[in-house]
């Protein structure tokens, strides 16, 4: 029988604020999403006030000026390193992990003799103690499972942070499920939740114990899975190898409402340097790029517009400056005057490896060769002295619309002039 | 049926023996007189060098000069220092030994001059490491990160200042306080 662990950071970025920040310790806490519009993280006390993932900052300011919740910019250098650092204490204690998102992952613990509550907790106390991070525990013989467990543990105190399903007795299993929500179960996003909910499948018990053959046949095989999981039948592995994305995507919130093309063009080839600068990361071509624009569904009053354009490539490329003329000519496609735009963005897509460049029959190789070898040493600068120090022109010197992080702290960790100060 | 008396050898017929084998050569007519003359001389017994003038090896030589390559040579003779390149020091390995748990912080303040730690110093801090007693300490007081030396001795749990300006910090009963990690090295400007 295969054993999963999910291991998960609670309140992942409020808590690497807090590290270095133990001011922060106990009060109400929120992170703000890019250009503070929306809360991306809470601590446990702005929860407890109601204050929901992705509640816009304004929606919140009477709650925040009554219990004095502290806003922060999101400070995704620091999280990233944090999310680093815990993800190779993790991989110390398996030698099969996944790593899921910027603050979960899977170890696979097939085959651990041992009381797998121990080691969890054995887990949980290393990253606590190395870098501060508090982080719950749970283990079950499913991902799916391992991912209820986790919940589990976070949500009941009496599981001290670390729940194994896999020491339970079936019925112990069930009123466990009986008590959780089926939107809590993984891969059941909203609209399935509602949908089951109304055919009285609202717990993740009564999921479990529904008809396979039913739920294949008016859901999907992906949701029949998900039933197996909760059962017990492991479906899925643990995925060590990250797949490269198959998009990739930079947009952005203005830091104030833009009117005019020229600013517009400029947001947008930032954008696109950005995303190719990642698409060259990864080793990956575009075969097309895709390029939005709206206005802000917040401001009612004002009058509203989006549109986006895929614009196709003669021929698969990660040219910043490529791929920047076709984002500016898809723009001026869409554009339109007399809007009050809040928001634009760039996705590369049709992606493949760049070792698998067609030529056409009118590719230059001499131009292509010197275009790889300008990219190149664009990247290695800009890797060498920090980011953002060669960029296209066309992406604006000034930016007057790039996003306000009005209350972002410091990069502690990656940056020798922001380390954090210590009192003596 | 009896032996025939017809055919078989006779004796007397055929070539005059010889004691030594012989074969047939062709030689130059010019040079006939020469080579007969040779083999008589060798049948008569008289020593090879008498037969022919020979030219013997030298034990000596005459020395010869030759240029002598002084660059390296392309296709490369291995650098005799070959086996003995090793990575240059790095500081990252000799002074951090947990690597994910080690964070930097740069020092505000005189509490602990002392100890050598004076204002702007950067400290490298192992958060892996247990804190013992006696050991320099990053801890949490009062909502702010604090760098002290670690007192704990008979129940007694307090952070000692280094400098008799500042007071020592003392905790009683109940009171949190947090280490946040241990300090390993003291980075300083000269």
């Amino acid at each position: 029988m295969s054993t999963f662990a999910l291991i998960d950071g609670n309140n992942f970025y409020v808590s690497c604020e807090r590290v270095f920040n133990p001011a922060l310790e106990g009060k109400p806490v929120v992170v703000l999403s890019n250009n503070d519009g929306c809360a991306v993280a809470r601590s446990q006390e702005v929860k407890a006030l109601g204050v929901r993932m992705g509640m816009p900052w304004f929606q919140m300011q009477a709650l925040a000026r009554k219990h004095g919740i502290i806003a922060l910019s999101s400070n995704y250098t620091l999280y990233a390193d944090m999310s680093n650092r815990m993800m190779a204490i993790l991989r110390q204690f398996s030698p099969h992990q996944e790593i899921y998102s910027i603050d979960e992952c899977f170890l696979g613990l097939d085959g651990f003799n041992l009381d797998l509550s121990d080691y969890g907790q054995q887990i949980r106390q290393q990253v606590r103690r190395w870098i501060g991070i508090p982080v719950c525990v749970g283990i079950a013989p499913t991902k799916t499972l391992a991912k209820l467990a986790n919940h589990a543990a976070k949500k009941q105190p009496q599981w001290d942070g670390v729940c194994d399903l896999s020491s339970l007795s079936e019925a112990e299993r069930d009123r466990l499920m009986d008590g959780i929500e089926v939107g809590e179960i993984w891969g059941v996003g909203r609209k399935l939740r509602e949908q089951l909910t109304a055919m009285r499948l609202s717990t993740a018990l009564a999921l479990k114990q529904a008809d396979t053959a039913f739920i294949r046949k008016r859901f999907s095989v992906v949701l029949e899975r998900t039933v197996q999981e909760l059962r017990g039948i492991s479906c899925l592995g643990v995925e060590e190898v990250a797949s490269n994305k198959r998009q990739i995507v930079c947009s952005r919130s203005f830091g104030l409402p833009v009117l005019r093309l020229a600013e517009l063009n400029e947001a947008v080839s930032s954008y696109a340097a950005r995303a190719a600068e990642k698409l060259r990361r990864q080793f990956s071509l575009a075969g097309a790029i895709h390029v939005y624009i709206t206005t802000s569904p917040f401001r009612e009053k004002d009058p509203q517009y989006s549109q986006g354009i895929t614009i196709p490539l003669p021929e698969a490329s990660d040219d910043t400056l490529k791929l920047i003329r076709a984002v500016q000519w898809g723009l001026k496609q869409i554009f339109r005057p007399g809007y009050r735009y809040a928001k634009a963005g760039v996705m590369l897509i049709e992606l493949g490896p760049a070792g698998n460049r067609q030529s056409s029959f009118f590719t230059d190789e001499e131009k292509e060769s010197r275009s790889s070898k300008l990219m190149q040493t664009l990247d290695s600068i800009n890797r060498k002295m920090g980011k953002d120090t060669l960029f296209p022109a066309s992406s604006g010197i000034a930016r007057p619309w790039r996003m306000k992080q009005g209350n972002k702290s410091s990069c502690y960790t990656t940056d020798w002039r922001e380390l954090a100060e210590v009192r003596c | 049926m009896p032996p025939s008396s017809r055919g078989g050898a006779r004796p007397g017929a055929g070539r005059k023996p010889s004691s030594d084998p012989t074969t047939t050569i062709r030689v130059p007519v010019s040079q006939k007189a020469v080579v007969l003359d040779f083999v008589k001389q060798r049948k008569a017994g008289l020593p090879l060098s008498h037969c022919l003038e020979i030219f013997a090896l030298a034990e000596h030589p005459p020395r010869q000069k030759f240029p002598f390559m002084s660059h390296a040579v392309r296709a490369g003779f291995p650098s005799p220092a070959d086996d003995y390149v090793e990575k240059r020091i790095d500081l990252n390995e000799e002074l951090i030994q947990h690597r994910e748990a080690t964070f930097f912080l740069r020092v505000k303040g005189h509490s602990m001059v002392e100890a050598g730690i004076d204002d702007g110093d950067e400290l490298i801090v192992d958060r892996a490491l247990v804190p013992e007693h006696g050991r320099i300490v990053i801890a949490a007081v009062d909502g702010e990160l604090t760098v002290k030396r670690f007192y704990q001795r008979e129940g007694v749990v307090k952070l000692i200042a280094e400098n008799p300006d500042y007071p020592d910090i003392e905790f009683r009963e109940g009171q949190e306080m947090l280490i946040w990690g241990v300090v390993t090295r003291i980075i300083k400007s000269v």
